[in-house]
């Protein structure tokens, strides 16, 4: 699209995100996160498989701070786009396009996310 | 691609200050986006200090006082000021919506205005709208049939049918929804947006229409429709309490139930 070498007016900048356009590049990006995930998933199967000598390296690895903090935004990122996928789900049918609605079930997902992500490391240690 | 910096000769720089007259107590500021073809500089934020005390209650009222009183080169359409034009839209506060329907008093701190988002400025608050105005046409938004008329009537339709398409009807092409659409922002050269994708909904659910089909055909289309992704900020900013997610998303469906 030309535009006679007007300038662009601001967008992202300047404009105040409703909860839902969150959830929205949070749907995208739990996507991104989670196809890279499987890579780590992936890996660490291989390792797994290969015995325990491999298997002991790679969760090393796993075992540091940046390996905790990949895996707890991996499961964030499982679970957010899970709740968020159902709620595409219910909105492919039609249903909850009221703006209140839609508030509500983003905050739904979101805390959906977080509670799950929780419950997983609280059981798991 | 997204291109989520604006363009060198876009960014905004710091511009003016115009203080209030002496003796105005009740003052409140307005930081206005200002671009001035003729001068080849950037666009710049001019702030000014509006006397509330003798300024309407709405933001369209401060802008036409900054522009009788204070700065006459302020530029900006507006023409109903009750909300049915659709020509005074613009960015205030960070949301898309009509400056005469937006008070004053709902705006915390500074009230910050800019022209709707992501579009060609043509001058300060005036968006250059020639696409938005093609793809409404693009969606051929009349009556389109197949039969001849009833000779002695017109082509009469149930109050349960007219329903369907009251509210689309209530748009007032304002582009509010459509400058608030990321997926617009990045991809309006193909992406008809949600404000032609919502006049083209009022057309499919007429039940007088007979083009539905075509309609349909026209829209199969990964830009066209499918660039939607419901991230419902044309809902959310709809100045006139309209849905067009929801009009896309029964369209989406549509799309599919035609296929059984």
């Amino acid at each position: 699209m030309s535009n006679n070498g007007r300038p662009l007016s601001p967008h992202l900048s300047i404009y105040r995100w409703p909860i839902t356009m969150t959830t929205s590049i949070l749907h995208r990006a739990t996507g991104i996160a989670l196809s890279i995930g499987f890579i780590v998933f992936s890996i660490w199967l291989f390792d797994a498989a290969s015995g325990a000598g491999s298997y002991k390296v790679f969760s090393s690895y796993l075992d540091t701070w940046a390996g905790k903090i990949l895996l707890i935004g991996l499961s964030f990122s499982f679970f957010f786009h899970l709740g968020n996928g159902v709620r595409h789900l219910v909105w492919d049918t039609g249903r909850g396009f009221e703006k209140s609605t839609a508030d509500a079930s983003a905050w739904f997902v979101i805390i959906f996310a977080c509670a799950l992500t929780a419950l997983f490391w609280w059981a798991r240690s | 691609m997204a291109e989520f910096r604006l363009p060198k000769n876009s960014r905004i720089k710091k511009g003016k200050h115009f203080a209030a007259a002496d003796g105005a107590s009740n003052v409140r500021q307005l930081a206005v986006y200002r671009y001035d073809p003729s001068s080849g500089d950037n666009p710049r934020m001019d702030t000014y200090d509006v006397d509330l005390d003798s300024c309407g209650p709405m933001v369209l009222d401060a802008l036409i006082k900054i522009k009788n009183e204070i700065d006459p080169t302020l530029t900006f359409r507006r023409s109903c000021r009750e909300g049915i034009c659709g020509s005074c839209a613009m960015n205030i506060d960070g949301g898309n919506t009509l400056a005469c329907t937006r008070a004053l008093d709902e705006v915390k701190g500074s009230v910050k205005i800019y022209p709707l988002p992501h579009m060609p400025v043509v001058k300060d608050l005036v968006p250059d709208l020639t696409n938005f105005y093609a793809q409404y046409a693009s969606v051929k938004p009349w009556l389109q049939t197949r039969t001849p008329p009833p000779p002695d009537q017109e082509r009469l339709q149930s109050k349960d049918d007219q329903e369907l398409i009251n509210e689309p009807a209530a748009c007032i092409l304002c582009a509010c929804c459509s400058t608030s659409c990321p997926s617009y922002w990045w991809n309006s050269d193909r992406y008809l947006g949600p404000a032609a994708l919502l006049a083209s909904y009022r057309w499919l659910v007429d039940s007088r229409d007979e083009a539905t089909g075509e309609r349909l055909d026209e829209l199969e289309d990964p830009f066209r429709l499918y660039r939607c992704h419901t991230i419902m900020n044309c809902t959310q900013t709809c100045p006139k309490g309209l849905n067009p997610a929801q009009a896309i998303a029964e369209t989406k469906k549509m799309m599919v139930e035609r296929k059984f």
